[in-house]
């Protein structure tokens, strides 16, 4: 696993222009007015909102994701029928959307012109519907490969040892994929964190109510407040940097088997 | 003979292209409310003999947005921006000298569901109990900056004093129930049908009606006259063709085409035919006192009236 100078360079050159240094940058425009500029915005208690509400969503969004993105791939590998595979090109389709259009979409749905007559537009239940929506891709696209190499001898010898089907899962299945079940989960609340496009179609956008810490950072951008703006998204970051080290970590210790 | 009709816009868009290839080029970045009218003012300006060498680039958006790109290094000669308040970005950045002209006038008119079922005619029927309003965030639209100090002035033009009148718009945004990022995003929101009354420009509700969309507006007695600013940069190459075409904008050959697209013109020999109210005043009035203190008081994202009414409204208890 001995990584070449040229290689480690290499790497180290591209993390830093792709990654480090646009998150430096926003890290030193957050304290432009010093660090007393930086406390004062994250302790208003409108962005503070606003944050633990992006926080709360995203944390429903990726568990809701963790049981039915799992329960989508089983489906889409273990039984057959027919539009399978139609099924199965649909789920990356919200990739390919931009996101202005999952939220038009989800307005003209669950609206007040509702054709179904579910009104859930600028509530907290369409911010919770179109999140599910953009990041619908993740636990799906990370459990289905592992699944699929999944050997199902074990399984069987299990059954016919009398093992009932919930205790085959809990005991063979699930620790198979519980790490493509967290990558999946932490990649998902990453991305719904830092959605932005459906949500100020469909979120309504009130303070204290429904207004997201994207769209704040974006309403303090436009009003010239960039201190405040990269203040809460170094917060943000920080603490989805938090979380996401948090999965790996339990990722870990969910794998260490594998690694002794 | 389908055919030949669908032939004659491409033969048009030929003869066009070698007015294109001419001396100057324009680049002009505006809001995006005069997009249509705009069309059709350039197009009338290069058929004088003044404007038949100058080609346009154009660039359309929110106008904040706008602003900050042209004082971030947007090429543009001139702007055309929806507050004065924008116009002052460019002219704290020294892009632009201060003073700037007027293109066009509009009003802050309430959009109102078909046959105006609320019977909403005036201010104080927004705060009927019941009422619900659309209005995008002031953070982030200037439209939504218009409709606060339209509501704050024509408290103050009915007597109030500006306690009661701040009060009265404290009380407006409990009847609040969307506010969109841009004054585009909060007219989709009502035609989505969200709420019973959409506060925005006479010119974007005539704008949507001409799209075929169905919106009804009633101009309240009071109301501010806005006033939409334009702007040539200290910096552009082309000063002389932008300061013609200003010159022609305010013409009125122009204004006419203004006001078919809904605008009011600002060329007195144009008739205005829209209502003209009563109660009309400008962000310059004494209650107002100008962008540069208006914006101070209610705008600043620390200490602006508007950041204690939305907590008010909102309330971190109440969330």
């Amino acid at each position: 696993m001995d990584l070449r100078p040229v290689e480690l360079g290499f790497v180290t050159t591209f993390l830093t222009v792709v990654v480090a240094l646009p998150i430096a940058a926003l890290v030193w425009a957050s304290r432009a007015d010093g660090w007393s500029g930086f406390w004062y915005w994250i302790r208003q208690p409108e962005p503070l909102s606003a944050l633990k509400l992006t926080l709360v969503m995203a944390a429903l969004v990726a568990l809701t994701n963790a049981v039915f993105g799992t329960l989508i791939a089983w489906v889409l590998v273990r039984d057959s029928f027919v539009g399978q595979r139609l099924v199965n090109a649909v789920i990356d389709l919200p990739f390919a959307l931009p996101t202005i259009v999952a939220g038009l979409l989800v307005l003209a749905l669950y609206g007040p012109k509702s054709p179904v007559h579910v009104h859930a537009a600028f509530t907290r239940a369409a911010i919770y519907l179109v999140l599910l929506f953009v990041t619908l891709p993740f636990v799906v696209r990370t459990v289905q490969p592992v699944l699929h190499e999944l050997d199902t001898q074990m399984e069987e010898a299990a059954r016919s040892l009398g093992a009932r089907e919930l205790v085959v899962f809990t005991r063979i299945v699930l620790p198979s994929i519980l790490p493509g079940i967290l990558s999946g989960v932490a990649m998902a609340f990453a991305r719904a964190v830092g959605e932005i496009g459906s949500i100020v179609i469909i979120s309504g956008n009130r303070p204290f109510r429904t207004e997201l810490a994207s769209v704040w950072i974006l309403n303090q951008t436009q009003s010239g407040n960039g201190t405040g703006a990269a203040a809460l998204a170094t917060l943000l970051l920080a603490i989805s940097f938090v979380v996401l080290l948090g999965v790996g970590g339990f990722r870990r210790l969910a794998t260490r088997h594998e690694r002794a | 003979m389908n055919k030949t009709k669908k032939l004659i816009p491409i033969l048009l868009a030929l003869t066009i292209v070698p007015a294109a290839a001419a001396s100057s080029n324009l680049s002009l970045v505006a809001y995006s409310t005069p997009k249509p009218a705009m069309a059709k003012i350039i197009q009338a300006f290069q058929q004088t003999p003044a404007g038949k060498d100058v080609s346009f680039s154009q660039s359309y958006g929110p106008s904040t947005n706008q602003a900050r790109a042209v004082s971030a290094g947007q090429p543009a000669d001139l702007v055309f921006l929806s507050t004065g308040d924008d116009v002052n970005l460019l002219v704290d950045a020294g892009l632009v000298a201060p003073g700037y002209g007027i293109a066009a006038d509009t009003v802050v008119v309430f959009a109102v569901r078909d046959g105006n079922p609320k019977h909403i005619k005036g201010w104080n029927d927004l705060l009927r109990p019941g009422v619900q309003v659309v209005t995008p965030n002031p953070f982030s639209s200037g439209s939504a900056k218009w409709n606060i100090l339209a509501a704050y002035g024509a408290e103050r033009r009915l007597g109030k004093t500006d306690k009661q009148a701040t009060a009265y718009v404290q009380n407006l945004f409990k009847h609040v129930v969307s506010q969109d990022t841009s004054g585009s995003n909060a007219t989709n929101t009502f035609l989505a049908g969200k709420g019973d009354v959409l506060l925005t420009y006479e010119s974007e509700a005539i704008n949507a009606r001409l799209q075929g969309k169905n919106i009804q507006y009633v101009i309240p007695r009071q109301t501010m006259l806005i006033e939409l600013p334009v702007a040539v940069l200290k910096k552009s190459s082309n000063k002389d063709a932008a300061n013609t075409f200003i010159r022609f904008l305010k013409s009125p050959p122009a204004q006419r085409l203004f006001v078919q697209y809904g605008f009011r013109p600002v060329n007195k020999s144009v008739k205005n035919p829209y209502p003209s109210r009563p109660g009309m005043f400008k962000v310059d009035d004494n209650y107002i006192g100008g962008w540069r203190h208006a914006d101070k008081v209610w705008f600043d994202p620390k200490s602006g009236r508007m950041v204690k009414i939305e907590q008010a409204d909102g309330g971190p208890t109440s969330g």
